[in-house]
């Protein structure tokens, strides 16, 4: 395999994504672990670039890093004083719950490992070996004008609904 | 339009491109793989010759442009703050620093001397590691901005295909380098502060986005290039006066980057006289510095944002000619904003926070988004810009702003005089 410096950036953003997060899920400190999940994501952004999803990886950023993750560490930072996890006494419940999650983390793991199996090539450059044209165009057209129309409608009508429910919610009530 | 352009243009008048250097990065990248492959590999002995990464060549110019800029843009900060505390000064009837060098030009140095000498104070109780990693983030996303920002023709480190999508990405990160500091240093004012300044920065980013999306559709491109490339016609194909819905969108753009950077009259997460000094209260030395720098290059880069999608970018008043052109002509415009908000920070008080979160939710947003669809109205209606789709849109600003003002001149008239206590 050709060694490029391409190659050498792509190693890294892999390590940097597995080895964040890989502190994720083992550290114990909740909010050290949303800003480890933040490397986690900016490595995901990372590798999009490297499959010419340019769109996508600032997607990523503006997404997961500037609203899920700032509201997950508002949550954390509103609703508790204590950041560490600790459980002194594992319960019959508990080793339940290992066993599940074990289960069900085995599942997707299998999942994607067939997807990338079965997926011919993870191309990011065209048949004649030229770099691919910048996305965003493509991705527009196919939304707003072609097969993903449907889709992209429901999904919006979704949040929309999701809105409305979160204003009702928190809303405060109003006697007249 | 075209031979309106012809008339005046007069190939040698622009004079600040060829004096200026070309720190294009796109380019620079071929050249220097160039260099190596036709200067540096046939020199070297035949074993070493053929595994010599070419790219490495790539890599020294990064880091020689990340270099320039991250080396000449702390000047920046160095001029603003002494400005600002001029502009203060006069606002106020003082005169402001007066002892260090000329008329206290050198204040900011002495400044900055004194604080890289100070005790780089770190809370026992806090979280050291994520304290000592916050102003990095905040330092480190506020220069990335300035990767895609077109400073002229040549003056710029990458034309990206997602330009101003990728300044909307990076500088959304900066929230979390304000979250990291204002809980690792384990003070209430800096969680406090932090916790303010992620609510608004999360809240006003939305009308920000909105406004941007009027330009986007208005060039269909993101690429800053080609959205300065659209406004080469002078003062009126600038895309403020190219629609009505424009010219909102840059006054919902402009209150909003102030918003973002924090600054008064939308300064609660920094607010003196409540939290001390919000999320950096507990950072001495030069981290303080950092931050400070941050901020003051922050305030200058979402003015050359503003700068860049309304009024023009680098491109002159007159099609054709350099004024107001070019780099220094992009530095001035740029400038002339961040005097405004300077200007702003002085005359008005700060907002309370449910005047904050009203004016976002029930006011910027629905008008932004009524700006999209009347953009898209006024596509349909005039898909070429030409001359009579500017005029209209010219009287139509016009005409608003009298209303405008007709309206507010009479809310003022109405009001009830203050009553003496």
């Amino acid at each position: 395999m050709e060694f490029t410096l391409k190659t050498f950036i792509f190693y890294g953003f892999a390590l940097m994504t597995i080895a964040s997060a890989l502190v994720v899920v083992t550290v114990r400190n909740i909010v050290h672990a949303a800003f480890s999940l933040m490397v986690t994501l900016f490595g995901v952004a990372g590798l999009y670039v490297f499959l010419q999803a340019d769109f996508l990886a600032a997607t990523q950023v503006i997404v997961y890093v500037g609203g899920i993750l700032v509201l997950i560490l508002f949550g954390v930072m509103m609703t508790s004083g204590h950041f560490e996890i600790t459980t002194h006494v594992k319960s019959h419940a508990e080793r339940w719950q290992i066993l599940l999650g074990g289960v069900v983390s085995l599942a997707l793991l299998m999942l994607l490992l067939t997807v990338i199996a079965n997926t011919p090539a993870w191309k990011n450059l065209t048949d004649d070996g030229t770099e691919l044209p910048p996305t965003t165009e493509r991705i527009g057209e196919l939304i707003l004008n072609g097969q993903f129309l449907l889709p992209f409608e429901v999904v919006s009508v979704l949040l929309l609904v999701a809105l409305i429910g979160a204003a009702l919610i928190s809303r405060k009530e109003v006697r007249d | 339009m075209s031979d309106f352009r012809a008339l005046f243009a007069s190939p040698n008048f622009n004079i600040s491109e060829s004096f200026l250097p070309n720190i294009n990065l796109q380019n620079q990248l071929n050249w220097a793989e160039e260099f190596i492959q036709n200067v540096v590999i046939p020199r070297l002995p035949e074993a070493v010759a053929s595994h010599f990464p070419v790219e490495i060549g790539t890599v020294l110019v990064m880091f020689a442009c990340a270099g320039i800029f991250v080396g000449l843009v702390p000047l920046l900060p160095l001029v603003l703050v002494l400005a600002e505390r001029k502009v203060s000064a006069r606002f106020q009837n003082r005169t402001g620093p007066m002892r260090v060098g000329p008329w206290g030009t050198l204040q900011t140095l002495a400044d900055g001397v004194k604080l890289i000498f100070k005790e780089d104070f770190i809370p026992p109780q806090g979280d050291k590691f994520l304290f000592l990693l916050a102003p990095y983030i905040i330092f480190a996303c506020s220069f990335a901005v300035f990767a895609a920002i077109p400073f002229s023709q040549g003056i710029l480190v990458s034309d990206f295909n997602i330009g101003i999508f990728y300044i909307m990405a990076i500088s959304s990160v900066i929230v979390m380098g304000v979250i990291m500091a204002g809980w690792s240093s384990n003070s209430k004012w800096s969680l406090l502060g932090s916790l303010r300044s992620a609510a608004q920065i999360v809240s006003y980013e939305i009308p920000l986005g909105l406004s941007i999306l009027t330009v986007v559709m208005l060039v269909e491109s993101l690429s800053m290039q080609e959205i300065v490339a659209s406004q080469s016609n002078g003062v009126f194909s600038w895309l403020i006066f190219r629609t009505p819905f424009a010219f909102i969108a840059f006054f919902i753009f402009f209150i909003s980057s102030i918003a973002e950077v924090n600054r008064t009259p939308f300064d609660l997460p920094e607010a003196e006289s409540e939290i001390v000094a919000g999320f950096h209260t507990e950072y001495s030395g030069m981290r303080f510095a950092l931050f400070f720098i941050a901020e003051y290059a922050n305030m200058f880069a979402v003015s050359a944002i503003a700068v860049t999608l309304f009024l023009g970018g680098w491109e002159g008043v007159l099609p054709g000619y350099d004024i107001l052109g070019g780099f220094p002509g992009f530095v001035i415009k740029s400038l002339a904003l961040v005097f405004l908000m300077m200007w702003l920070r002085w005359t008005l008080p700060r907002l309370r926070v449910d005047q904050l979160m009203n004016l976002c939710w029930k006011y910027f947003i629905p008008i932004a988004f009524f700006n999209i669809l009347g953009t898209g109205i006024w596509g349909l209606i005039f898909p070429e810009d030409t001359l009579i789709s500017t005029a209209i849109s010219c009287a139509i600003i016009y005409i608003g702003l009298i209303a405008a003002y007709k309206v507010a001149g009479r809310g003022l008239a109405q009001r009830p005089a203050p009553q003496p206590s």
